[in-house]
């Protein structure tokens, strides 16, 4: 991963975990003073397939299938592994 | 009488505020909040008694040691044991089941040999199991669960022949929350010759479980899901059976003599008496001292009283999920077959989803596969949201957990 997308993840990102399911989703907690902007910089940047109750966002990016939540977490969906799900969240956050 | 708001005043944690809302904790399975009783048993012991156990003669040791040992004694009266020497101090279920599967399986199974699983088990019943005939090459075979998640009967049956060995069961499956006949499955083994594992990480904090009465060889159970401490749990075994197992870890506290023989230059080692020869190193004392505060708090309030609250809870969420049109609940409908948890989906949402809405609510409820995916195969579904109840939770969090859902499935 290159500086930049290192200093993104860094800016906006406080945990990433893998969730418990039976794929390989990774969810990521951004942090709470970063959350609204991390979410537009998203949204501009993907395809919103669904949106629920205003609060759940559907999205695609790149064949990847991401939710994100406004109160500032987002599930990457069946990721290959976490490197992957870290470098799509940068180049989101770039 | 029990009085699950009179309960609550004795949980600090309660009195939270998550997301803006009072705090409603439905994730019990998990793991439980902690009364103040055992915060402040563990808090006295660092302020007042804290010193390594056995083998020294100044008082703060011996003060440390009563205390353990009585901790022992504790454990071993809440499940109907009258020696302490079956009730060996792990650092909780998972721990308790490897060091059966090392300490028995690794000595007494082999290829040929059978062990006998069920698909309601949670992974730390299985992963040991299935890692161990690797090596050993014995067969695992898993016993199969009805549509509605009770185990299936002429499939337990069936599995069983003079090759099964062991047989290791959960009491309470900790996905649906169905009560295991685990003394008819006790029965069964013995007459056909096999020993008995039993999986009381969600049966002995929830009801009355006296491990004599059932027969069980073996019993594993954590001190966290019973109000106690994280990182202390409980293995219990009949006496001449962990008398002929080996150590599982080897180190101070579990030998007796460790002699160096200048002739082959080796040492030659005895092991400790029961339960110390299966506790090496220095032990979780605190721990230790936090779970009996929790035994003592749960033997105040009465084992009976804690299940038939929690059936009550059960019986009064299963009703009012009815009202919800989405919400499909896995496992039965009937709360008389099955301790505190409720597992479902909510349709056009994934459990993370229904997990993550309910929180911005203040609701704390698990999602995912609760270490639980053979069973979540069996439903044929990818995962799951639980909600779990336990002694200080009421009537109004369900309602207000309904009016939520509800809330959610309007929005959809």
């Amino acid at each position: 991963m290159n500086t930049n997308a290192d200093l993104s993840l860094k800016e906006y990102v406080a945990r990433i975990e893998e969730a418990c399911g039976g794929e390989r989703d990774f969810i990521i907690h951004f942090k709470f003073e970063k959350k609204d902007e991390a979410i537009g910089k998203i949204l501009k940047k993907t395809k919103v397939e669904k949106t629920i109750a205003g609060i759940i966002f559907d999205l695609t990016y790149k064949g990847l299938s991401i939710r994100l939540y406004n109160t500032g977490k987002a599930i990457i969906k069946r990721a290959v592994d976490k490197d992957q799900a870290q470098s799509v969240l940068a180049e989101l956050l770039l | 009488m029990f009085d699950p708001y009179k309960v609550r005043e004795d949980f600090p944690i309660l009195r939270r505020r998550i997301n803006n809302h009072p705090l409603v904790y439905f994730d019990n399975a998990a793991t439980t909040q902690k009364p103040r009783q055992v915060i402040e048993a563990m808090r006295e012991f660092y302020e007042k008694h804290n010193a390594n156990v056995h083998r020294a003669i100044h008082t703060l040791s011996q003060e440390a040691t009563e205390l353990y040992e009585e901790a022992h004694e504790e454990v071993a009266k809440f499940i109907g044991v009258q020696s302490v020497e079956e009730v060996v101090f792990v650092r909780g279920t998972t721990e308790a089941i490897n060091l059966v599967a090392y300490s028995w399986g690794l000595r007494n199974l082999r290829r040929g040999d059978e062990v006998l699983l069920t698909l309601m088990e949670h992974h730390s019943n299985i992963v040991p199991w299935e890692i161990l005939s690797k090596i050993k090459g014995f067969r695992v075979k898993y016993v199969d669960v009805n549509e509605d998640g009770t185990l299936n009967q002429e499939s337990l049956k069936e599995c069983f022949s003079p090759k099964v060995k062991l047989v290791c069961i959960t009491h309470v499956s900790n996905v649906t929350g169905v009560i295991n006949d685990v003394k008819a499955v006790v029965e069964l083994a013995h007459e056909n010759g096999a020993l008995v594992l039993v999986d009381g990480a969600q049966s002995v904090p929830h009801m009355p479980v006296d491990v004599k009465d059932l027969d069980c060889d073996f019993m594993a159970f954590s001190g966290h899901k019973m109000l106690g401490p994280t990182g202390i749990g409980v293995l219990y075994g009949k006496r001449e059976i962990l008398e002929k197992m080996e150590p599982f870890h080897g180190g101070g506290e579990m030998i007796r003599d460790v002699s160096f023989d200048p002739k082959t230059r080796r040492c030659k080692i005895s092991w400790n008496d029961l339960p110390w020869k299966f506790e090496a190193g220095t032990p979780n004392i605190c721990g230790a001292v936090g779970l009996a505060a929790a035994i003592r708090y749960l033997k105040a309030l009465g084992m009976e009283n804690v299940k038939n609250h929690e059936r009550e809870l059960t019986d009064y969420a299963l009703k009012r999920l009815e009202e919800c049109s989405k919400v499909t609940v896995h496992g039965p409908k009937s709360a008389k077959v099955k301790c505190g948890i409720i597992t479902f989906n909510v349709k056009g949402l994934d459990s993370h989803d229904v997990a993550l809405l309910l929180d911005s609510y203040g609701i704390m409820i698990r999602s995912g596969l609760h270490c639980a995916q053979p069973l979540h195969q069996k439903f044929g579904i990818p995962s799951s949201a639980r909600a779990s109840f336990y002694i200080y939770n009421t009537r109004e969090e369900i309602d207000y957990f309904v009016e939520i859902l509800k809330k959610i499935e309007g929005s959809l």
